[in-house]
Parts: C-alpha cells; sequence; structure tokens
C-alpha cells in the first residue's frame, strides 16, 4: 500500500483513497451493501424481527384468549381471522413469532458452538481425536435428524428448552463436517506455523490464529442454521410435539390444520411467515457469503 | 474394492451397535416408570401385580442383563412390541413401508428428472430469464416447510379446484383391484409426491445447474464440440453424466433418511406410510415403535449409504482407479 502512496503520477485525493486503512467490518459490510440478496434478506428479516419484538407492545390482544367467534374470515375486527377457538391470527403471528424466532436463534447457535468444537477440535489435531470425533458425527448423521429430534422431545417433554435442545442436538453435523475441513486445510499455512514457533499454546492457535480465517463459510451456515431450527421448530410443532403452553407459528399450524378447508387464514398466514424467515436468512447467507468471500469479491 | 466394502459394512455394523446402545439408554433415560404406565392404564395395580409386571418385562434385572437381552432381541429380528397397536413393530414397520416406497421413490424420481432438465437448460445460459427461475424455484423449495406447502397444495387442488382427494392412499369407499386399484392410488399420490418433489426439485436443479456450468468448461467439451458434435449429443452424451454424478450421491444420502422424513409429508394427506406410523406413535406415547422406526431408519440409511457407495464406483470409473 505505501508504494501506491509513494507514486507521483496519482493525485492528492486519489492517495488519501487508497492509503486509508478501513476496517474489515466496514469493508464487508460494504460489500454486503452490493448484495441484492443479502439486502433484501436483511430487510425482510427486520421487518418480521420488528414485528415479532415490538408488534405486542401496540397490539393487546392476547394469543390464548378467546377473541372472537371461531372461523371468522379476515376483516377489519380481526385482520388476519381466528381460529377454530376464536383465537386472534394475528396477535398469534406477533407473539408467536417470538417463541419460533428464540427457538430458531438459540438452537442455532447450540448446533454451531457444537459443530464447530467437534470440527476444531478435529481437523486442528487429526489423528486419533479426529478418527475418534469423526465416528461420533458418523453416527449422529445416520439418525434421521427430524425423527430423531421427534423421539428426544417425546421421551424428555414438550417444553421449549427441551425442544430447542434437541434441534441443536441432532443438526450440528453439517458444521462439523465443514468446520473439520476449513480447520485441515488451514492448519499446515505458514502462519499457523509461525504462531507456533512463536511459542503460541493450542488452544490461542485454535481460537485466534485458526478460527478467525475459517469464520466465513461459518457465518453462513449459521445464518442457514436459523433458518433450518425455524423449520424444524415448525415440523415438530406441526406434528403437536410443541410446547402446547407457547404460542408459536408451529403450534398454530399444527393446531389448526385439521380445519385448513374451513379456515385457510389460520394456517396460510403462520406458514408464510416461517416461509419468509426461512427465505430471509438463506438470502442473508447468500449475501454474507458474497462480502466475506474475497474470492467472490472480485466478480462484484 | 471388495475390501473397501468390507470395511464400510464392518464399520456401519459398529455404528449400528452404537444406535442400539443409544435406543437403549434413551428408554431409560426417559422420565416415568413404563411399569407405572401400563399399570395407569390398568386402572391401578397391586404392588404385587407391578412386581410381576417388572419380572414379565425383565426390569427387575441389572441394566447390563437388561442391555444383552435386548441385544439379542433384536438381533433375532424383534424390535419390540406394541402397546397401541397390539402387533410386534417390525410387523408394523413392514406394513407401512410400501406406502412410503411409493410415495418417497416416485417424488425423488420426479424431483431429479425435472431438476435435472432445468438445471441443464438453464446452466446453458446462466443469466437468462430460466435461470433465474430456477433460482427462484430452489430458493422458494428450500423455504416453504413441507407442511405449509402441503396444505396449500391441498387448499388449492382438493377443495378449491377439486382434482384430487385431500388424503390417504385409496379411495375406501369403493373396493377396487387391478388397474383400477392402481390407478387410485396414482391419483392419491399426486399430491404428496409433489409437495415432496418440490423441496427436493430445488436442491437438485441448483446442483444440476453448478455441475453443468462446470462440466460445460472443461476440455473434453470443448473437444466434443470441435469434432463438430451437435449440441444435443454434446449435453445428452458427454456432459449429463458427469452432472449426475453428484445427483445420484445427493439421492442416495438421502433415500434412507426420507422413509422417517417423510413424516410431515404423510401426516399431512393421511398417506398411510411409516412417518404416519410415527406419527401415530408419538400421539399414543408408544415408545417401543417410535423406537423401533428410529433403529429401523438408521439402519436404512446405513444401507443406502453402502449402496449409493457401490453405485457411485460403478458410475464414476476415475473413483476406482483412486482407491487402488
Amino acid at each position: 500500500m505505501s508504494t501506491v502512496t509513494l507514486e507521483p503520477s496519482k493525485n492528492a485525493s486519489e492517495r488519501e483513497v487508497v492509503a486509508k486503512p478501513s476496517s474489515p467490518i466496514l469493508t464487508t459490510l460494504k460489500y454486503f451493501w452490493q448484495s441484492p440478496s443479502g439486502v433484501m434478506g436483511a430487510a425482510i428479516l427486520l421487518l418480521i424481527l420488528g414485528a415479532a419484538l415490538l408488534g405486542p407492545f401496540f397490539y393487546h390482544i392476547d394469543p390464548m384468549d378467546i377473541a372472537g367467534a371461531p372461523f371468522q374470515e379476515p376483516s377489519s375486527d380481526a385482520w388476519f381471522g381466528t381460529d377454530y377457538l376464536g383465537r386472534d391470527v394475528l396477535a398469534g403471528l406477533l407473539y408467536g413469532g417470538r417463541a419460533t424466532l428464540l427457538v430458531g436463534s438459540v438452537a442455532a447457535s447450540i448446533t454451531i458452538i457444537i459443530g464447530v468444537t467437534i470440527g476444531a477440535l478435529s481437523g486442528f489435531y487429526g489423528g486419533l481425536i479426529d478418527k475418534a470425533l469423526v465416528k461420533v458425527t458418523e453416527f449422529f448423521q445416520v439418525l434421521p435428524p427430524l425423527l430423531f429430534a421427534m423421539v428426544l422431545v417425546t421421551l424428555f417433554g414438550q417444553k421449549l428448552s427441551i425442544i430447542t435442545l434437541a434441534i441443536g442436538a441432532v443438526s450440528w453435523t453439517s458444521a462439523a463436517r465443514l468446520t473439520r475441513a476449513e480447520f485441515m486445510r488451514l492448519r499446515s499455512r505458514e502462519f499457523v506455523k509461525a504462531s507456533r514457533a512463536c511459542g503460541a499454546s493450542d488452544l490461542y492457535l485454535i481460537l485466534r490464529v485458526v478460527l478467525p480465517n475459517a469464520l466465513p463459510p461459518i457465518i453462513v451456515s449459521t445464518a442457514l442454521a436459523v433458518g433450518t431450527a425455524v423449520l424444524f421448530e415448525g415440523g415438530l410443532s406441526f406434528l403437536g410435539l410443541g410446547d402446547p403452553n407457547t404460542m408459536s407459528w408451529g403450534l398454530m399450524l399444527g393446531q389448526n390444520r385439521n380445519y385448513v378447508l374451513d379456515a385457510w387464514w389460520a394456517v396460510t398466514f403462520p406458514g408464510a411467515a416461517i416461509f419468509l424467515v426461512v427465505l430471509a436468512m438463506s438470502l442473508l447467507g447468500d449475501g454474507v457469503n458474497d462480502a466475506v468471500n474475497p474470492r467472490l469479491r472480485r466478480r462484484v | 474394492m471388495i475390501k473397501q466394502l468390507a470395511s464400510r459394512i464392518v464399520n456401519s455394523l459398529g455404528l449400528l451397535l452404537a444406535v442400539l446402545v443409544l435406543n437403549f439408554t434413551l428408554i431409560h433415560l426417559a422420565p416415568g416408570d413404563p411399569v407405572q404406565v401400563i399399570a395407569g392404564e390398568m386402572g391401578g395395580a397391586s404392588p404385587e401385580v407391578l412386581a410381576a409386571l417388572r419380572a414379565k418385562y425383565g426390569l427387575d434385572q441389572s441394566l447390563l442383563e437388561q442391555l444383552t437381552a435386548y441385544l439379542s432381541s433384536v438381533m433375532r429380528g424383534d424390535l419390540g412390541y406394541s402397546y397401541y397397536f397390539n402387533e410386534p413393530v417390525s410387523n408394523l414397520i413392514l406394513q407401512r413401508l410400501p406406502a412410503t416406497v411409493y410415495l418417497v421413490v416416485s417424488a425423488l424420481a420426479l424431483a431429479v428428472i425435472v431438476g435435472t432438465i432445468l438445471g441443464v437448460i438453464s446452466a446453458r445460459k446462466p443469466n437468462g430469464l430460466l435461470s433465474h427461475f430456477v433460482t427462484f424455484i430452489s430458493l422458494v423449495g428450500h423455504a416453504a416447510p413441507v407442511f405449509w406447502s402441503g396444505l396449500l397444495l391441498l387448499l388449492l387442488f382438493a377443495s378449491v379446484w377439486p382434482l384430487f382427494p385431500s388424503g390417504g392412499m385409496v379411495d375406501v369407499s369403493q373396493a377396487k383391484t387391478g388397474l383400477d386399484y392402481a390407478v387410485d392410488v396414482g391419483i392419491h399420490l399426486v399430491l404428496p409426491c409433489l409437495t415432496l418433489a418440490l423441496v427436493f426439485l430445488a436442491q437438485y436443479s441448483r446442483l444440476a445447474r453448478v455441475n453443468m456450468i462446470d462440466v460445460l468448461s472443461a476440455d473434453y467439451i470443448r473437444t466434443a464440440r470441435a469434432k463438430g458434435l451437435s449440441e444435443w449429443v454434446v449435453i445428452t452424451k458427454h456432459a449429463l453424466r458427469n452432472t449426475l454424478i453428484p445427483i445420484v450421491t445427493v439421492v442416495g444420502l438421502q433415500f434412507g433418511n426420507l422413509l422417517a422424513g417423510a413424516v410431515l409429508v404423510e401426516t399431512v394427506f393421511s398417506w398411510p406410510g411409516l412417518g404416519r406410523l410415527v406419527f401415530d406413535s408419538i400421539l399414543r406415547r408408544d415408545y417401543p415403535t417410535l423406537m423401533g422406526v428410529l433403529l429401523f431408519s438408521a439402519l436404512m440409511v446405513m444401507v443406502a449409504n453402502i449402496l449409493t457407495d457401490i453405485l457411485y464406483r460403478l458410475i464414476d470409473p476415475r473413483v476406482q482407479e483412486v482407491s487402488r
């Protein structure tokens, strides 16, 4: 960079722009802003997050209360209609969004924490540790995730905490494989060897040297994991394995599915909400991928 | 190849044993005493009856003895007994398996065929209209929850335009045989099959598109074109084969998972398959059936993985070269 500033042909302003050190976060944000899908995903997500977080402060109908006659079509009384018990669908969407998004984000965090820990240890150390951890990963891959989550929730109880843990416990394998591959790729690079030669501990090498360089794909898979977790929550609740005491989008779908022919609105709206969140997360994932992947940047 | 296959099978047997131990542990970790549950269904029982029940199910023995007994019974093909259906779990699974296989195979076939065609056509013009359509479909197919898209299809094509039946596998009002029966099943299959196919169509079209773009830039394709072959021959004879390899792998890996993974679609359309069995057994807290299906599907995933491995080696001779 210093060679550029020394070049005499450049005028002053240009020199300044080139020489200015920009923070990596700002650069990433700049590239993210240039990705249409990323911006669209962020917009949808902000809209839904805002509705779920702020909506209940302005909309005072309890989602579990019977607010009117059952099977009311969407009208000025109830904008999104009422369900088979006469509960307000809009209230369910706003309050239920909180539970669904909470389960989604916490479960995705669990997924990523387990996956990255196992993948990092496996890829960094190799050898016997790797063999053992790969076996563990293989074991979890053999169990169909939705079915396994269903079994866990059936056995241990239909509580929001158990549902979240179960989703995290069944879906970490792809994050582990991804992290392992990244760590294996990076562990023998010069900068890691240099740090090691400087006397860095294994923990320091894993967390401060290799992990930051492995982050781009992990961030993308975190975005996707949130979407998957929301789908899982919806699926489990749809099958009657949701927390019956907490309104969520999946619970609305599951409880109203038998009345789909009488009240299309009671299943269409919560399903659309899940759809939008998952859509937003994968668009966001695409955008982040464009922004954090230096190889893709040049194409922009 | 034989040697590798053998090691795969040994590896899978190890995994199977681990799944068995997990199954056993889960049942024992679960809160609630099974004997109390049975006694509760009987309307209460005296301590003597409880003890007799414990002895009958071997629950008075040590955990290790129980585990050995469990393992040996599974090895004999005994997956347990369903208190709710009053039938051995293995019978239940075998009864429900064909319906699920129809559904899964037809949905995967539809998704592979349509997905490949869409992917290949859109790869020819990566920035064309169809290419954007494929991107759109793959986004929607990935994001739409199957239970929601299923309900919407049900609403549209069974209620608004009643073209197809809303659920079940056969018309129960009249018994049909032979060709009529097959047609009847086919009509009932349309909506669940479409719902399930949409998810995979999304993946396969994207996969086919990416692979095709990759393959089309390969040297051997340029050679084929330089020989003066028509574009049709270049695509179908030369490029398609290499495009299909990753798809075959993915299909194989998903097939095993799908046997029980179709539970959501089967529930929406009351399709009498394995998934529906899972749903019913959850509703009745019928643990033996639930754990039996989990074990069975883990086994199916392993078998599907091994078969995919073999198929993969057969299609792609390069894999064999490397392994030697």
